[in-house]
C-alpha cells in the first residue's frame, strides 16, 4: 500500500461494524469468564464487562442514527448495574457470612 | 488518526478484558475491569458520547469499581481453586464460544453494511444539555421508575447486610 491511500485509509473514519465487533469480543469474553470462573465476585465482574459491551453497541448505534436515544438507554443500564452490584455484593457478603466460601461449586443448597 | 485511536485503545479493551478473566486472583481481575472500562469511556468519546463517557469513568470506575475492590477487601478473597472441569464442558465449551462470536459478528456486518463511518465530531448531540433534555421529557416516567429501583435497591441491600438483631 503507498503511502497516499495508506493515509486516505487513516482518515477515512472506522466503520460502525467494527465497534459491534469490538463489543461482541467483549460479550464474549464476558460469557466465558463467566462459564469458567468459580470465584463468586469475578463471576460477578464478567456480567459487569457483558453490560459493557452492550452498552458500547448501544452508543454505537446513537452514533450511526444520529439520535441521543440510545445513550439513555446505555445510561439506564449504567443504573440498573450499579442498583445490581449493590444488591449482589450484599447477597455475596450474606453468603460468605453463612458459608464462609467464594466458590460457586460449594454453593449447591438447591442441587438435588 | 481516528482509526489508530480506536484501534488503539480496543487493544487495550480485549487486553484487559482477556486479564479479567485469566487472572487467578479477584483482585487483578478487579483492576483489569477498570482497564477495559477506562479504554471504553474514551471509544464513547471518540463517538461523541461525552455525557456517557464521564458516566461511565464517575459510575462504573469509579463507584461500582470501589464496591467491588471494598468488598473483596472486605471478605479478604484469595487466589481462587483450580479443580478439574468435567471433560463435556472442556470438549464443548470453546466451539459453542465461538459460535456465539460468530453470530454476533455476523449481525454486526450484517445490521449496518451501507453506514457511513464513524469520525470525530460527526455527531455533537450527547453532551450534557441534549441527554438531559432528552430525560426529563420523552423519557421521564423511565427516569422516575429507575430512581425508585435504585431506592428499593439501597433498602434491599441494606436488609441484606445488616447485622442479626436478636
Amino acid at each position: 500500500m503507498d503511502p497516499a491511500s495508506a493515509l486516505q485509509a487513516l482518515n477515512s473514519g472506522i466503520p460502525i461494524a467494527w465497534y459491534l465487533t469490538l463489543a461482541a469480543v467483549l460479550f464474549t469474553i464476558g460469557v466465558a469468564g463467566f462459564l469458567l470462573r468459580r470465584n463468586i465476585i469475578t463471576v460477578f465482574m464478567c456480567i459487569e464487562l457483558m453490560l459493557n459491551a452492550v452498552n458500547l453497541t448501544f452508543v454505537a448505534f446513537a452514533h450511526q442514527h444520529r439520535d441521543v436515544s440510545g445513550h439513555l438507554y446505555a445510561f439506564f443500564v449504567m443504573v440498573v448495574a450499579a442498583a445490581e452490584a449493590a444488591v449482589g455484593l450484599a447477597i455475596i457478603l450474606t453468603v460468605f457470612k453463612n458459608r464462609s466460601t467464594l466458590n460457586i461449586d460449594e454453593i449447591d443448597t438447591l442441587k438435588n | 488518526m481516528d482509526l489508530l485511536i480506536f484501534l488503539l485503545f480496543a487493544t487495550i479493551a480485549v487486553i484487559c478484558a482477556l486479564n479479567l478473566v485469566l487472572q487467578k486472583h479477584p483482585i487483578s481481575s478487579a483492576l483489569s475491569l477498570v482497564g477495559v472500562m477506562a479504554s471504553l469511556a474514551l471509544l464513547y468519546l471518540q463517538l461523541g458520547a461525552e455525557f456517557i463517557a464521564m458516566a461511565q469513568i464517575i459510575v462504573y470506575a469509579g463507584a461500582i469499581m470501589v464496591l467491588f475492590v471494598f468488598v473483596i477487601m472486605l471478605l479478604n478473597a484469595g487466589a481462587e481453586a483450580t479443580r478439574g472441569r468435567s471433560w463435556m464442558a472442556q470438549i464443548v465449551g470453546f466451539p459453542v464460544l465461538l459460535t456465539l462470536f460468530g453470530l454476533l459478528c455476523w449481525f454486526a456486518q450484517r445490521t449496518s453494511p451501507t453506514a457511513e463511518n464513524v469520525k470525530f465530531g460527526d455527531f455533537t448531540g450527547g453532551g450534557a444539555q441534549q441527554i438531559g433534555y432528552a430525560l426529563f421529557t420523552d423519557y421521564l416516567l423511565p427516569f422516575e421508575v429507575t430512581s425508585i429501583l435504585i431506592l428499593i435497591a439501597i433498602v434491599g441491600a441494606i436488609v441484606l447486610a445488616r447485622k442479626e438483631l436478636d
